[in-house]
């Protein structure tokens, strides 16, 4: 870090990280002129469907397509017969994994509604949905597993032969040897189940691919709708023959992916390979039934807990049992480990624990697999901790406040070794918790709660602490063993003749504005400003290898990539007009467009005359200094721990069960902010989709697995009508472990949600002693729970 | 089913003359006959409102109607409201609120706002929220969409002030 900070200092003047610079990318998209994948339609282009199966499980008796054929405009149909293709077989190195292969489509078997049997392409979307119609296939239905209690329970039907007990991982971690005992001694053990219901990202473009042969160079050309676009060209290289560099995928403006599309789907695969085979360009757009019902889903899970705490409140000791719905295969390249392996590591959370055991099933069911999706696990595991602490201080009498502040990880503890094993950088637990409970002026609180009692409204007051493990490096996925292990990231800075500066990354904005908060970064490191600076990410042919977007990584380890980068850049510059001003390049520096001798600003020359001496005039360049100005560099850090407090004050109508947020706090430390713009809608699309799964967004699946939430009208993703206005207090205490002291914050919106709300509700209900276990809180849901109690008071009372 | 009805249409008015099959939708005969690519299509199940178009000046989901239903008709899109290099006052401030992240519902949510805002030139923040609640977006939570049209309001209502 030294060197680096002796770099950073040959640079100069006003900072454009940490202020809000207007996107780039905006003009474009509010215009029209932005190209999604849809927009894309070379001539001859054939539209693929799916005849995908109605039953959750079956077993395939035969396919006929002889009248899909006859469909007028329909060109192949294809079953897993005509393919003969490896399909995708996710691994992660661990004795306990089962590994299960997703067939591109699906052959003799099928194992949840929705999954695709055959692919039809034809001259139009409209024909060859009729194409689909009209296959035919012979189904032996069986019984679908539904739940994680039918696919547990003894003799239920096996998803995979090979997964005894319809495990497909089952993972120890951290038994602790004095668990037992801390549990035996503690004041209080909260003994509970808490459960989480099935969501998927729904990004408002679905997936979405088209595929083409470019007969000039002998290559396939895949433009797709996702967060990884190298990961893209490397499996379909893997799967389809390829050599990878006959392989171009190009990724162009994106809308939304929240986890979807980073793995990798089978229809994309099927895409590509009809184009590979037919030499004519191929188009599939997801519809928004297939969306929901047949692409990847998450955040099922199940945990019973044991959590101890002596008499001041203070945590002895967590025992846990944790268990995912992960549907009926992995994911690739994550596996269908990616949510219990989360859990399990990091359900402690911001507390302080010493003993610990967790114990993390990937269970498989008749239903789609599990991706990551926006939050992976830690809203299920901040819901978890934080209902428990809330239950604690109720059974000793004590604040929820109080108990939490006496568990938070505090400052002089960092950097912080967790129970898993985790190692935390930096943060403000402690303060962020305070800031947001002097908000809402909580000491007052049981005082107006009691008077709003009175007047028979029943209001209540909720809050979450939470880390947010981000940027996540190759040693943590390779601590996952994960057989594909992502992690680094990739910057290529060239200035260009003229002074302009292209920065490519491994990286892909979906929506977070890279385009401008790299061009931040480096205009910060090379004096320029961010319009002098182009970022270019999403096609494999002009960006370094990179990991793409996900799990909040872009900006910690991707801007650290770009800084590093900027930094090398500098240092050429500034060696370069050193030696054009005839002094030491020690004694530059670069600021506002120039390199300037220290201490004496007229003695100047211009950062666009260096750029043209390194390109048209390289026999001025100083000995030794390579022509050109291009420089490479690659940033892979251990991760970082932002963090953040979630408040919220709800009033249950306990007429309706309906839950109005009365007030939405946040105060969130995502360390140095880049674009606090940016970082702020981040906050508010992530709490929107926090407090969709705290009340609205499931979906269902009745006892055969079959999908009963196919559309929009079912899967209730919130409007504006029911998201409320979301303040945002920021803390910053920069990290040491990024290059820019920025920490990732893309998910902690919605991991801090659904918990406060749900204490909000228990506190809005704690005088009918209704304690919150499950998500969505649904009108329907909290009226039994209401009824429920209220029976049990009317007995109490008659006792 | 593949017979086809000659449709004339005025788009961002220019008028076009096409032959189209009875059941082709209305968005994908601007997106994919005519080259309006910029209305988007979220759900084809009239909810998301990604589609929203101006039909004779009032916002239709384009997902939910045919092609020959707006045969005469005068259609208004995204790519009618302003260029790059010229944004409307509406796309300014959805630009300068941060309105906007993946952009895919944006085109809908500007021509739901422009006409909210034509019929409602003083509204309150209550009729802003509920008439935005027509459409979805998944990046924001609405906060700098609800934002951006109380600006672009205020601004109509007071050009002076700083939008």
């Amino acid at each position: 870090m030294a060197d680096a900070a002796a770099r950073a200092s040959v640079r100069n003047g006003p900072r454009w990280s940490g202020t809000p610079v207007r996107r780039v990318e905006d003009p474009r998209l509010l215009t029209g002129a932005s190209r999604f994948v849809d927009d894309v339609a070379p001539a001859g282009l054939l539209h693929a469907a799916f005849a995908r199966s109605p039953f959750a499980a079956a077993r395939i008796g035969s396919v006929d397509a002889v009248a899909a054929r006859r469909v007028p405009g329909v060109v192949e149909v294809w079953d897993a017969a005509d393919l003969e293709l490896p399909g995708l077989r996710p691994v992660l190195e661990l004795e306990d994994f089962v590994v299960t292969e997703m067939p591109l489509l699906a052959r003799d078997v099928v194992r949840f509604a929705g999954e695709p049997v055959a692919m039809v392409l034809a001259g139009s979307r409209y024909a060859a949905e009729d194409g689909a119609e009209a296959v035919e296939v012979e189904y032996a239905p069986g019984d679908g597993v539904s739940s994680i209690d039918e696919a547990t329970a003894d003799g239920a039907p096996l998803v995979h032969a090979s997964a005894r007990g319809n495990l497909l991982l089952d993972a120890a971690m951290a038994d602790d040897a004095g668990l037992d005992a801390a549990l035996d001694a503690a004041a209080v053990v909260v003994d509970a189940t808490f459960s989480s219901g099935r969501l998927t990202a729904a990004p408002i473009e679905t997936r979405a691919c088209v595929a083409e042969w470019d007969p000039r160079e002998r290559r396939l050309i895949v433009h797709i709708s996702h967060q990884i676009p190298h990961l893209v060209r490397t499996t379909i290289a893997d799967l389809l023959g390829l050599p990878e560099h006959r392989v171009r995928v190009i990724t162009p403006d994106v809308g939304g992916g929240f986890g979807l599309k980073c793995v990798v789907g089978r229809e994309e695969i099927l895409v590509s390979a009809a184009a590979a085979r037919l030499r004519r360009p191929v188009k599939w757009i997801e519809d928004r039934l297939e969306n929901l019902t047949a692409s990847f889903h998450g955040h099922e899970q199940r945990h019973t807990v044991r959590v101890g705490f002596d008499a001041d409140g203070t945590l002895l000791g967590l025992d846990a049992d944790i268990a995912c719905d992960v549907g009926a295969y992995s994911c690739y390249p994550f596996t269908c480990g990616v949510e219990p392996l989360m859990a399990a590591t990091e359900l402690p959370g911001p507390y302080r624990l010493t003993r610990y055991r967790a114990r993390a099933r990937a269970v498989a069911t008749d239903k789609p697999p599990i991706a990551p999706y926006r939050g992976v696990s830690r809203p299920q595991i901040t819901f978890v901790m934080e209902r428990v602490m809330d239950m604690a201080a109720r059974r000793l009498d004590l604040d929820p406040v109080e108990v939490r502040m006496r568990n938070l990880i505090g400052p002089g503890e960092f950097p912080y070794r967790s129970a898993s094993g985790l190692l935390y950088d930096e943060g403000s637990y402690r303060e962020s918790l305070e800031r947001c409970a002097a908000e809402f002026d909580h000491d007052t609180w049981r005082e107006r709660q009691a008077d709003a009692r009175v007047e028979g409204r029943l209001i209540g007051q909720g809050f979450s602490c939470f880390s947010e493990r981000t940027a996540y490096g190759t040693p943590a996925f390779a601590s996952r063993k994960m057989a594909v292990t992502p992690g680094f990231e990739s910057a290529h800075l060239r200035m260009d003749a003229s002074g302009g500066v292209t920065v490519a990354v491994g990286t892909l904005s979906h929506g977070q504005g890279h385009e401008t908060t790299f061009a931040q970064i480096a205009a910060d490191e090379l004096g320029l400003r961010p319009d002098d600076v182009r970022v270019v990410q999403g096609d494999t042919d002009s960006t370094p290898y990179g990991w793409g977007t996900f799990a909040s990584r872009s900006i910690a380890i991707g801007g650290g990539a770009v800084k590093r980068a900027g930094e090398m850049l500098a240092e050429r510059l500034a060696r370069i007009g050193a030696h054009l001003l005839e002094v030491a390049p020690d004694d530059v520096e670069l600021a506002d467009g120039s390199i300037s001798v220290r201490g004496a600003p007229g003695r100047s020359v211009p950062i666009a005359e260096a750029a043209r001496v390194a390109h048209h005039a390289a026999h001025r360049l100083p000995a030794g200094a390579e022509p050109g100005l291009e420089v490479r560099s690659t940033f892979d850090p251990p991760g970082t721990f932002s963090n953040a407090t979630h408040g919220v004050e709800v009033e249950v109508d306990p007429a309706t069960g309906a839950v109005e947020i009365r007030r939405y706090v946040v105060v969130e430390d995502c360390g140095s902010v880049i674009n606090p713009m940016i970082v702020e809608g981040q906050v508010h699309g992530g709490v929107a989709q926090g407090i969709a799964a705290a009340l609205y967004e499931r979906l269902a699946y009745d006892d055969q697995a079959q999908p009963l939430s196919g559309t929009f009208a079912d899967f209730l993703v919130p409007t504006a009508a029911e998201i409320p206005r979301i303040e945002i207090h920021h803390l910053e205490t920069p990290s040491t472990h990024s290059a820019t002291g920025a920490k990732g914050m893309g998910e902690g919106g919605m991991i801090g949600a659904p918990a406060a709300i749900a204490n909000a509700v228990s506190d809005a209900l704690a005088h009918l002693g209704v304690e919150i276990d499950e998500i969505p809180i649904t009108p329907e849901r909290l009226l039994g729970a209401i009824r429920e109690h209220r029976a049990i008071a009317t007995v109490g009372d008659a006792t | 089913m593949t017979e086809r009805h000659r449709v004339t249409l005025t788009v961002n008015g220019t008028e076009h003359v096409l032959e189209v099959e009875p059941r082709r939708t209305l968005v994908d005969v601007l997106r994919h006959d005519l080259g309006y690519t910029g209305t988007h299509v979220g759900c084809e199940q009239g909810v998301c409102g990604s589609c929203t178009v101006l039909l004779d000046g009032e916002p239709v989901r384009s997902c939910l109607l045919f092609g020959v239903q707006a045969d005469a008709a005068d259609v208004r899109t995204v790519e009618g409201l302003g260029d790059q290099e010229h944004l409307s006052l509406l796309q300014e401030i959805f630009s300068s609120s941060h309105a906007l992240q993946c952009g895919f519902c944006t085109p809908g949510f500007l021509m739901l706002a422009t006409a909210f805002l034509r019929d409602h030139p003083s509204p309150s923040d209550e009729e802003i929220r509920e008439a935005m609640a027509s459409n979805l977006c998944r990046c924001t939570g609405y906060q700098n969409i609800l934002r951006a049209v109380r600006r672009a309001a205020d601004a109509v209502a007071d050009p002076a002030a700083e939008p």
